[in-house]
C-alpha cells in the first residue's frame, strides 16, 4: 500500500514537472519582453514614423503594415479555406481525388515558411508581375495559412453530431440548407479558432514577407495594395541586426507590440466566439 | 390488401438494400395501405430499419448503401419521379433518439417549413400550435416556445420531434423505434398520438417492443435476416401466426 502511494506520487510529480516546464518558457518570454519593452511604449512610439535612421521616433508604419497583411491575407484565406473545408467535410466522397487533396493539405502545412516566401516571390512578384507589394505578401501569407484554416474548420464541422444532419435531411432540407442551418452555426466557434490561429501566424511570420512585401524603411505609409510595406516581425529583425546603436528598449518594445497585437486579436475573436455560442 | 378495395399508399416491389458486401434486405414486396399503422417487428439485423429508411430515401445518405427495386408513393416512383427533399416532406421520420436541433422549440418545429420557403410568421405560428397540440405537448411548453428544444425532458423532446415532423404536413410518418429511450408514461403519450394521427396519416412503426406492435399496429409484419417472413392483421400475427419462426420470436424464444 505504502509503496503504491510512493510510486503514485512520483508519477504525479513527473507529470506536474512536465506541465510546469511548458509554462515556464511562456512566462519567461512574456516577463522578459514586458520588462524590457514596457519603457519604450508611448504614443510617439506607437503612432509616429521612425526618425534618425530608425534610432528614434516610432514604429507606426510597421504596425500599419502588419494590420494590412493580417486582414488582406484573411480576406483571401478565410473564405477559400472555409469553403474548401465545407466541401471536404460535407460534400466530397471518399475517393482518390479527395485523398490526394488531403495529402496536399497536410504537406502544405509542413512546408517551411521561407519556401512559401520563395514561392510567393516567383509566382506573385515575378510571374504575375504584382511586384514587391502588399498584395503579393498577403497572398503568400494567405496560402501559408490555408492549411491551418482548412484543418481547424474541418475539425469544427466534424464535431457537429451526425444526427443533426440526419434530422435536417429528414425534414426535407437540401444538403446546402443542412450545412447552412444545422451544421455551420454549431461549427462557428471552431472556425473562428482557426481564424485566430492564422492571425497569429500571419502577424508573426518573417520569412514569407521577406521577398514579397517587406521594406527595410519607408518614409511614408503605404497608399495601396501595390505598395511595399514595413511589418513588425521584419522591422524587429532589421533593428536588431542591421542598425547599430538602437536603444534596446526599441527592440523589446517592438516585440511587445507584436505579441500585444496578436493578444488583442485573440481577445476580440474570443468575445465574438462566446457571443456566437450564447445565441444557440 | 388492395384486393379489399383499400387505397395503397406505398407500393414496394423487389426492394433490396445492401451495404458494401453485406446484404440487409432481399427482394421485398409489400403494399402499405392508406390510414393503417403497419408495425414491423424482428430481431436486429433483420432489415427492418433498412426498409424504413428506404421509404424516405434516408438510405442514400449512407456512403456505401445500395438500393434497388421500386417504391411508389400514390403511384409515383419516389426515386425517379420526385426529389429526395420533396419526398421527405411527404414522408416524415421519427428517430429512436430524439434529436432536437440546437434551436428554440419554435424554430425546431418551423425548421422544415422554413427550409421549404415558408416565411409568413402567422402561418408559422399557427403551425407551431397545431403541431404541438397534435403531439400532446402544447400545454407543457406553450409558455416557453423560445426556450431551447434541448432543455426539455427526454419524453418531451421526442414529442417535440413528432411535432416537428407533423409541421411538414406529411402523408406518411415513419417511426424508427420511437420509444426505445422513453419511460412508460412518455411511451403511452407517443402511442396515444399515433392512434390519433392514424385518422389522417399512414404510419409505419419499426419496433423492438413486440407489445407495442400489438398495442398500436393495425397490421404487423415480421422481418428476419433480410426477409419478410409474414405479414397480417396484428391480431392474427399475435394469436395464430402462420410461420413457426414468427411464433418463436413473439413468445421470446429468440431475438
Amino acid at each position: 500500500m505504502k509503496r503504491e502511494d510512493k510510486r503514485q506520487n512520483i508519477g504525479f510529480g513527473a507529470l506536474l514537472a512536465a506541465t510546469l516546464l511548458v509554462v515556464i518558457p511562456v512566462l519567461a518570454i512574456v516577463v522578459l519582453i514586458v520588462a524590457k519593452g514596457w519603457g519604450a511604449l508611448s504614443w510617439e512610439f506607437l503612432f509616429s514614423m521612425p526618425r534618425d535612421g530608425m534610432r528614434a521616433g516610432g514604429i507606426f508604419p510597421a504596425i500599419v503594415g502588419t494590420i494590412y497583411l493580417v486582414f488582406i491575407s484573411l480576406i483571401f484565406a478565410l473564405p477559400i479555406g472555409v469553403m474548401a473545408a465545407i466541401y471536404l467535410s460535407e460534400y466530397a466522397k471518399d475517393n482518390a481525388l479527395t485523398r490526394v487533396i488531403n495529402l496536399a493539405i497536410i504537406n502544405l502545412a509542413g512546408v517551411s515558411s521561407v519556401v512559401f516566401g520563395l514561392f510567393g516571390l516567383s509566382l506573385f512578384v515575378v510571374f504575375l508581375k504584382f511586384g514587391v507589394s502588399i498584395i503579393s505578401g498577403a497572398l503568400t501569407l494567405g496560402i501559408m495559412t490555408l492549411p491551418v484554416i482548412i484543418t481547424t474548420t474541418r475539425e469544427a464541422l466534424r464535431s457537429v453530431p451526425a444526427s443533426y444532419r440526419e434530422v435536417s435531411f429528414s425534414l426535407g432540407a437540401s444538403r446546402w440548407q443542412t450545412v447552412r442551418h444545422a451544421v455551420l452555426p454549431r461549427a462557428l466557434s471552431g472556425i473562428l479558432t482557426g481564424a485566430i490561429l492564422s492571425v497569429g501566424r500571419v502577424a508573426g511570420e518573417t520569412a514569407p514577407i521577406l521577398f514579397t512585401v517587406a521594406a527595410f524603411y519607408l518614409p511614408n505609409l503605404p497608399t495601396g495594395l501595390s505598395d511595399q510595406a514595413m511589418a513588425l516581425p521584419y522591422h524587429l529583425y532589421v533593428i536588431t541586426t542591421q542598425i547599430p546603436g538602437i536603444p534596446e528598449s526599441f527592440r523589446y518594445g517592438t516585440a511587445l507590440v507584436l505579441i500585444g497585437f496578436v493578444l488583442v486579436m485573440n481577445i476580440i475573436a474570443t468575445v465574438i466566439r462566446s457571443k456566437a455560442g450564447k445565441k444557440r | 390488401m388492395n384486393t379489399a378495395g383499400e387505397k395503397v399508399k406505398l407500393s414496394v416491389r423487389g426492394l433490396a438494400v445492401s451495404y458494401s458486401a453485406a446484404s440487409a434486405l432481399r427482394s421485398l414486396d409489400l403494399d402499405i395501405v392508406a390510414g393503417e399503422i403497419l408495425s414491423i417487428i424482428g430481431p436486429s439485423n433483420s432489415g427492418k430499419t433498412s426498409f424504413l429508411r428506404s421509404l424516405n430515401r434516408m438510405n442514400e445518405l449512407h456512403p456505401h448503401a445500395r438500393t434497388s427495386g421500386t417504391i411508389l408513393l400514390d403511384g409515383v416512383d419516389i426515386v425517379r419521379e420526385i426529389s429526395a427533399e420533396s419526398l421527405r416532406k411527404r414522408i416524415g421520420m421519427i428517430f429512436a433518439m430524439p434529436v432536437p436541433l440546437p434551436l428554440s422549440i419554435r424554430d425546431n418545429i418551423t425548421y422544415g417549413p422554413r427550409m421549404a420557403g415558408v416565411r409568413d410568421t402567422r402561418t408559422l405560428d399557427a403551425l407551431v400550435e397545431e403541431s404541438l397540440q397534435a403531439a400532446y405537448l402544447w400545454d407543457e411548453v406553450k409558455d416557453r416556445l423560445d426556450m431551447s428544444g434541448q432543455k426539455i425532458s427526454g419524453g418531451q423532446q421526442q414529442r417535440l420531434c413528432i411535432a416537428r415532423t407533423l409541421a411538414l404536413k406529411p402523408d406518411v410518418i415513419l417511426y424508427d423505434e420511437p420509444c426505445s429511450g422513453l419511460d412508460p408514461l412518455s411511451t403511452a403519450k407517443v402511442e396515444e398520438s399515433m392512434l390519433e394521427l392514424r385518422k389522417s396519416h399512414t404510419l409505419v412503426l419499426v419496433t423492438n417492443n413486440t407489445k407495442q406492435a400489438a398495442r398500436v399496429g393495425t397490421r404487423t409484419a415480421f422481418f428476419l435476416m433480410g426477409e419478410m417472413v409474414e405479414i397480417g392483421p396484428t391480431e392474427k400475427i399475435f394469436t395464430a401466426p402462420a410461420d413457426k419462426r414468427t411464433e418463436d420470436y413473439i413468445v421470446g424464444r429468440f431475438g
